[in-house]
């Protein structure tokens, strides 16, 4: 008796600290002001459901609300919370089948319409099943649902085809913004990209084409006490120095996206205290994608010729001093449990730390496949950070295995156009940037026909062993099917040589307030969370 | 017998053979050429230098200008390494400045040179044709020119590169078009004046083709403004190619160009200056001693100048 006793009173004190602590970190936000931010990229069009960069989702995730999201107070992990659900973001019934989520009651959109679990549907119905023709991003990454439905206004329940651990990782992705049914079905499924009406913290106020985006404080957000910012300014600043000096200057407070190293040091040598940095793993990746269309890249060992020459574990040395890019890895985000150990990829065709021993396979390889003389263009992306450096540094790689190469460097919507439309590259700059960290969605990237595989690979075994991993129970199960269609990848097939996984360094105003890194730069940017300590 | 004919003709070989050994050498000419035109002949010796540099590239550089050094990445101008000292410093992939310097001489060489012949000598036949047809066709290629001449060159070129893509031959072609209208309306202006000159009136009346009165008595009378035009188009050519790498849309990585140097180098002008501050030179230079020498050739060809000196 006198043990439970102890242990209520324990308890309690416990659970007063910690209201009191949250009271007081709440009483110690500020409100007010207003946050300067740059961006450098352009925004291709205000619907989060077509595009995929963080030019978008900087200016515009502000004036959205998601179902659920990654905590925002701590973006580094998994936590899922609800955003216009209410309560805990639900385990599954069924078996992981069934997923229920309340839709908080009184939810309005900034034009003053009610928003309820019909909002929800028809948003989540445009992402996952778009009418032909209708794009839609990451529709790959619901294999699993097989419906979505309101049960009552407030009430929204999925069916899984089979239960998924990458399910409520996929749910969370910022880039689902809730749209209203009504100006979905009145204005059509690409009325959003021109148009914005959200029920974010922000409201929008003006878009200035190659100048800013301006939003305003929603009065009637449905998180309490937020957002604390009166407004916000997205400025556009292509330029890297231009953003740098809009940060030393004070005309802008933060940039989302990262600096490289030398950018970092040089902000903190001139703001000294003023300036803050946090650092981390980034969940995106360069790789050099062949393509199998063109010959003689349909011949796997070209392909492993290629992935061989890089120096990954060289590379991560000397370009982490330039550019952002650091960690190497596999298919997996390094750090997940699902991601190769080091001892696991140096198994891997390209991965082994005989530098030496690789090169001479490589060219082995290339010799045998009658491609001693080869020469080749290099699809790159204008951006310099990490694109160019990275295609740059690719370049010298080929030539330690005698391969002529040059790059053909094109502005971003040349460089789509010719990786994702034209296809006729030989050899282009690929990426795969995720947001939530969800790995089993994530290698969906490597998927022949998942949408974004431009290699053109037609691999049939590779879907399979996709299917299998997306159907596993267990995480062991899970770690030994990704073992086996990460070597697929990278070595049997050789569809895509990944080379360095991105490292996010933000120096930002140290008066910028609780904006937390995530391990992703789209994570994080509903801003409701940031406040000014002016 | 000897006529009076036959003497008058003894008396004018006697008279260009005396001229012919009266005319100074080689070396004279020099000389008297860096006395009279003391600024043109510095640039005449900047513009050797750079030619040199790029014909003799290979044999002058102390590396390779694409081979990465990562153990020294933006080493200062002095760095030894076992592969020798990096004079100028290096990149941020570890390439030796100087040898870059260098051969980026050959890629600005070889798109002025390419530039200003092309564009120079398309303009000047359009220039000259124009002046001599005249009437509607001369109206017509004027109004054309106009088009092309009203858009500023950089911006012509912008243009140009931003449609069909960037690569050292589309720079090329950028480059090239706006310099056409440009020369062809000086050459049309000097060819108007010519055309109205007796001799075209006789070489007509003698039945000489058009083609042979353009070729053999219009443009050789036309070279004095070709070739100051052909001179400013290299310092002009160099410095636009410079400008299109700078703004990422010339030659690309790692071909090694100037422009381009300058371009990667915004980011480490703070921390690494050395980076900037070569290939800013060079293209200082570069163009500073082709006006020099094109003001200096002007000057000398110019009649109006030469008998005021």
């Amino acid at each position: 008796m006198r043990f439970s006793t102890l242990k209520l009173a324990i308890g309690a004190a416990t659970a007063t600290a910690l209201t009191l602590g949250t009271i007081a970190g709440a009483a110690a936000q500020k409100s007010g002001g207003t946050l300067n931010f740059v961006v450098g990229s352009k925004i291709p069009s205000y619907d989060a459901h077509v595009e995929t960069t963080f030019g978008m989702i900087h200016p515009i995730a502000p004036f959205y609300s998601l179902l659920i999201r990654v905590n925002p107070d701590a973006p580094a992990t998994n936590d899922f919370v609800c955003d216009v659900c209410e309560g805990d973001v639900d385990k599954g019934a069924d078996g992981g089948k069934l997923f229920t989520f309340k839709i908080r009651k009184g939810l309005k959109f900034h034009n003053g319409a009610p928003l309820n679990a019909n909002d929800v549907v028809a948003s989540y119905n445009k992402i996952i099943f778009p009418p032909k023709g209708v794009a839609s991003s990451r529709k790959s990454f619901y294999r699993m649902v097989e419906s979505v439905a309101a049960t009552d206004d407030h009430t929204v329940v999925f069916k899984l085809k089979f239960p998924s651990g990458a399910f409520i990782p996929a749910l969370a992705s910022p880039f689902n913004f809730i749209y209203s049914k009504a100006d979905l079905e009145k204005n059509g499924l690409t009325w959003h990209k021109t148009n914005i009406n959200g029920s974010g913290p922000f409201v929008f106020v003006e878009h200035q084409p190659g100048a800013f985006v301006s939003g305003k404080k929603f009065a009637g957000y449905h998180h309490k006490g937020r957002p604390y910012l009166d407004g916000f300014r997205a400025i556009a600043a292509p330029k890297m120095a231009a953003r740098v000096q809009a940060i030393e200057g004070d005309r802008a407070s933060i940039e989302f996206r990262g600096f490289p190293p030398k950018q970092r040091d040089a902000l903190v040598k001139v703001l000294g205290d003023k300036i803050t940095v946090q650092e981390s793993d980034w969940n995106c990746v360069l790789m050099a994608t062949p393509n199998q269309k063109k010959k003689p890249f349909d011949d796997a060992r070209v392909r492993r010729a290629l992935s061989l020459s890089i120096d990954r574990w060289g590379g991560s040395k000397y370009l982490s001093k330039i550019a952002i890019v650091k960690t190497v890895g596999g298919v997996v985000f390094p750090g997940h449990p699902l991601a190769a150990t080091e001892a696991e990829l140096t198994k891997i065709a390209g991965y082994g730390k005989d530098l030496k021993a690789n090169r001479a396979e490589a060219r082995r390889l290339l010799k045998e496949a009658g491609q001693e003389n080869l020469s080749l263009v290099l699809n790159n992306r204008a951006v310099d950070q990490p694109y160019k450096v990275v295609g740059t540094w690719l370049l010298d790689q080929y030539k330690k295995i005698g391969i002529k190469a040059t790059q053909q460097v094109n502005p971003s919507s040349v460089f789509y156009d010719i990786l994702r439309k034209k296809q006729d590259f030989d050899v282009s700059i690929d990426f795969n940037c995720q947001s939530v960290i969800n790995p089993i969605a994530d290698v969906s990237k490597f998927l022949p026909g998942g949408g974004a595989n431009y290699s053109g690979s037609k691999d049939k075994k590779l879907v399979e062993m996709y299917d299998a991993l997306l159907r596993a129970p267990t995480e062991a199960e899970q770690r030994k099917l990704v073992r086996q269609y990460e070597k697929r990848v990278l070595d049997t097939e050789a569809t895509h040589a990944i080379t360095l996984w991105w490292y996010k360094i933000n120096p930002h105003r140290s008066y910028v307030k609780g904006w937390k890194i995530a391990p992703s730069h789209y994570l994080g940017q509903q801003l409701d969370q940031v406040w000014l300590d002016k | 017998m000897v006529t009076v004919s036959e003497n008058l003709a003894d008396a004018k070989n006697a008279e260009l053979q005396d001229d012919l050994r009266d005319r100074p050498g080689l070396w004279k000419q020099i000389t008297s050429f860096a006395r009279k035109q003391p600024l043109g002949f510095a640039g005449l010796i900047v513009v050797l230098v750079f030619i040199c540099l790029a014909v003799f590239a290979p044999w002058l550089s102390p590396f390779d200008p694409e081979a990465s050094s990562y153990e020294h990445m933006l080493a200062p101008p002095g760095t030894t390494s076992d592969a020798g000292t990096f004079y100028l410093g290096t990149d941020d992939f570890g390439r030796d400045v100087l040898t870059r310097i260098i051969y980026g001489a050959r890629t600005a060489l070889f798109v002025g040179f390419t530039c200003a012949i092309v564009g120079a000598t398309v303009g000047l036949v359009l220039g000259v044709g124009s002046a001599f047809f005249g009437g509607k066709i001369d109206l017509i290629f004027q109004r054309i020119m106009d088009i092309f001449m009203a858009f500023p060159l950089i911006i012509m070129a912008l243009s140009i590169v931003a449609i069909f893509g960037s690569s050292i031959q589309n720079v090329i072609i950028a480059i090239t078009i706006p310099f056409i209208p440009r020369c062809a309306r000086v050459v049309r202006s000097s060819a108007l004046a010519i055309r109205e000159i007796p001799y075209i009136d006789a070489a007509r009346a003698n039945g000489f083709s058009n083609s042979r009165i353009i070729m053999r008595h219009m443009v050789p009378n036309v070279m004095a403004p070709f070739l100051i035009m052909l001179t400013a188009f290299v310092g002009q050519a160099i410095l636009l190619e410079a400008s299109l790498s700078f703004l990422g849309l010339g030659v690309q990585e790692p071909v090694p160009a100037w422009g381009l140097m300058l371009k990667n180098a915004q980011e480490y002008i703070r921390s690494e200056p050395w980076i900037a501050i070569w290939p800013g030179i060079a293209i200082t230079l570069g163009v500073f001693g082709f006006n020099l020498f094109g003001d200096a050739l002007r000057d000398a060809l110019d009649p109006r100048l030469r008998s005021n000196q």
